[in-house]
């Protein structure tokens, strides 16, 4: 496999001029994970209308997989719905376990990441922004009993 | 015979390289150039050959039976006792416990000597440079003794700062643990100064030798530590094996450390006597294998003399200091060669470790990315991770060159677009 194909243009891209990269003190949904193992760092925060995503910020460190994920990631939210967030972080999973999910027109450009499938021990640096989403808005509806 | 070569000038990379199948293997299309031997080195054919022989010829259990090939299997794993005595320069066979590695090693001292002697109130000094094995058993130890763990601080050169020695060591310190050769920035302690000022507090020493007894001369005597501990998988030998060297009347004075067959003298219903040293410390059926294979890699070592080891060593990390250097790479731990070993932590162009080691990895280059072990050290050199190259015996100048092409292109390709 050539680096090429695991590091993507639009991986690059994400990566030398991250997206929504900002640090909110007001956000709705706040949550933050580390990678014990090889140090990543995500925070996703998230402002809501309603139970729509209006914008979705992330702030952290790493290598590029996890910050370009998490870049990418915040550009897909807008627009969503928290139950199609959700999704889309169960699809991210599927598409690294190297199968194609069902809502891979919502993943947007995550799927550039879709080389990652092929090195497994960068599997983890690519779903951490995911998961970071995910549990942050678990504790939201479970804070919020919906 | 071993005395004669010991003294050959030269240090011949590519036969040795011959000695390795694994040098062999291409990855993605490419020859390995396997540059982690700080995580584990690779294995010559001897020792592959001695395992294999051992498993074909004479597996028996040891110590039990009264037949020739048990005989045999007990006579030969005895006598790794006796190399290892002699290769680190212990007075005795009798000094050295086999355990499985580096981090058994230093859990024993702190389970069978630590609860024996560490109270409430006393100091444990560590360095901030520890391998996370070296300082894991230590807290779980003070926890329950409620003893307290104070640090030696390193500084910038990634060397110890020893000014305020006269006070970390003090009369409450039972116990200073300090690592040989670090595992990130490749330094080489020195130990006289530390030795010295904790034996007059009346405190014992552990060196964390899992990085310099693979690499350079050891004489235990000499550096007059109380525990010295390593592992076999660094030093050519196979895994699941180390070792710890222990002076003979603190062996003799510690409690057990696991229970069980091998280890007692007499079992009652009650309450049972146990083996000397080190017979005491190794509880159960051990790792009989691996530890006569580990004797032949010791002694591949000490056809080499680990004086050309350590000789080769410096002339490739001077080599690997300046190539990195000049391409523009921050190398971390000492600039000067007498003080420090072939570990080369480096950050590179901004690009993140783990990056640049999957890029590594597509040219066939194998490197460690991370905080190896290591977090609190991370955290003084105010990096998240490192990347690190780790040189070994069969390491050649063209592994070098092939690492550094290979950081360049990875430099084009992260920060100039492809
Ligand atoms: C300095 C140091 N200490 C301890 C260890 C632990 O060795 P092992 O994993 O063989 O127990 C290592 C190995 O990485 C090391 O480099």
């Amino acid at each position: 496999m050539e680096l090429e194909e695991l590091y993507r243009d639009i991986i690059l891209d994400h990566n030398r001029t991250p997206r929504n990269k900002r640090q909110l003190d007001d956000a709705d949904i706040a949550n933050h994970q580390k990678n014990p193992v090889c140090g990543d760092e995500i925070n996703i925060q998230i402002v809501l209308d309603g139970d729509q995503i209006d914008v979705a910020f992330f702030f952290g460190q790493g290598c590029s997989i996890s910050q370009a994920s998490a870049s990418i990631l915040t550009d897909v939210l807008k627009g969503k719905t928290l139950d199609q967030a959700r999704a889309i972080a169960a699809g991210f999973h599927e598409l690294m376990n190297g199968s194609e999910p069902n809502n891979i027109d919502d993943l947007g450009d995550l799927v550039a990441l879709q080389g990652v499938a092929h090195y497994p021990v960068r599997i983890k640096c690519a779903v951490l922004a995911c998961d970071t989403l995910d549990e942050g808005v678990i504790d939201w509806l479970n804070k919020h009993q919906i | 015979m071993a005395n004669l070569q010991r003294n050959t000038p030269t240090f011949d990379s590519a036969k040795i390289r011959n000695d390795f199948p694994i040098l062999k293997r291409i990855i993605n299309g490419k020859p390995l150039v396997y540059l982690d031997n700080a995580a584990t080195s690779q294995k010559p054919q001897a020792v592959i050959d001695t395992l294999t022989t051992y498993y074909e010829t004479t597996n028996a259990n040891i110590h039990r039976g009264i037949y020739k090939i048990s005989e045999e299997a007990t006579a030969a794993y005895e006598e790794v006792r006796s190399i290892v005595a002699n290769f680190i320069g212990a007075k005795e066979p009798e000094n050295i416990i086999f355990t499985r590695n580096t981090t058994e090693s230093i859990n024993l001292i702190a389970y069978a000597w630590g609860r024996e002697n560490i109270e409430t109130g006393d100091e444990i000094l560590l360095t901030e440079m520890e391998h996370h094995s070296n300082i894991v058993p230590w807290q779980i130890l003070a926890e329950e003794r409620q003893a307290t763990i104070k640090y030696i601080p390193i500084n910038e050169d990634g060397e110890l700062d020893l000014s305020d020695l006269n006070t970390l060591i003090n009369k409450k310190t039972r116990l200073v643990s300090f690592v040989h050769m670090s595992n990130v920035l490749g330094t080489i302690n020195s130990t006289e100064e530390i030795i010295e000022r904790a034996h007059q507090a009346g405190a014992i020493v552990v060196l964390d030798a899992a990085q310099s007894v693979p690499h350079m001369p050891i004489n235990v005597t000499n550096l007059d530590c109380d525990f010295l501990a390593f592992s076999s998988h660094k030093m050519l030998g196979p895994t699941g094996i180390g070792v710890l060297y222990g002076k003979t009347a603190t062996l003799q004075e510690m409690s057990p450390f696991l229970g069980g067959g091998e280890m007692i003298d007499e079992v009652h219903l009650q309450a049972s006597t146990y083996k000397k040293a080190p017979w005491r410390y190794e509880a159960g059926t051990p790792n009989i294998a691996d530890t006569i294979a580990f004797g032949t890699a010791i002694q591949y070592l000490e056809n080499l003399g680990m004086d050309n080891v350590r000789a080769h060593e410096k002339e490739l990390t001077t080599y690997a200091l300046d190539s990195l250097t000049k391409i523009g790479a921050r190398v971390f731990g000492p600039t000067n060669i007498e003080e420090r070993g072939g570990v080369l932590s480096f950050w590179y162009q901004d690009i993140h470790p783990h990056d640049l080691a999957t890029a590594l990895d597509t040219d066939g280059i194998a490197v460690r990315a991370g905080h190896h072990c290591a977090q609190p050290l991370m955290n003084v050199l105010k990096v998240p991770a490192t990347t690190r190259a780790s040189l070994y015996i069969y390491t050649t100048k063209q592994d070098i060159d092939m690492l550094i092409t290979s950081l360049m292109k990875a430099g084009k390709f992260f920060n100039n677009g492809t």
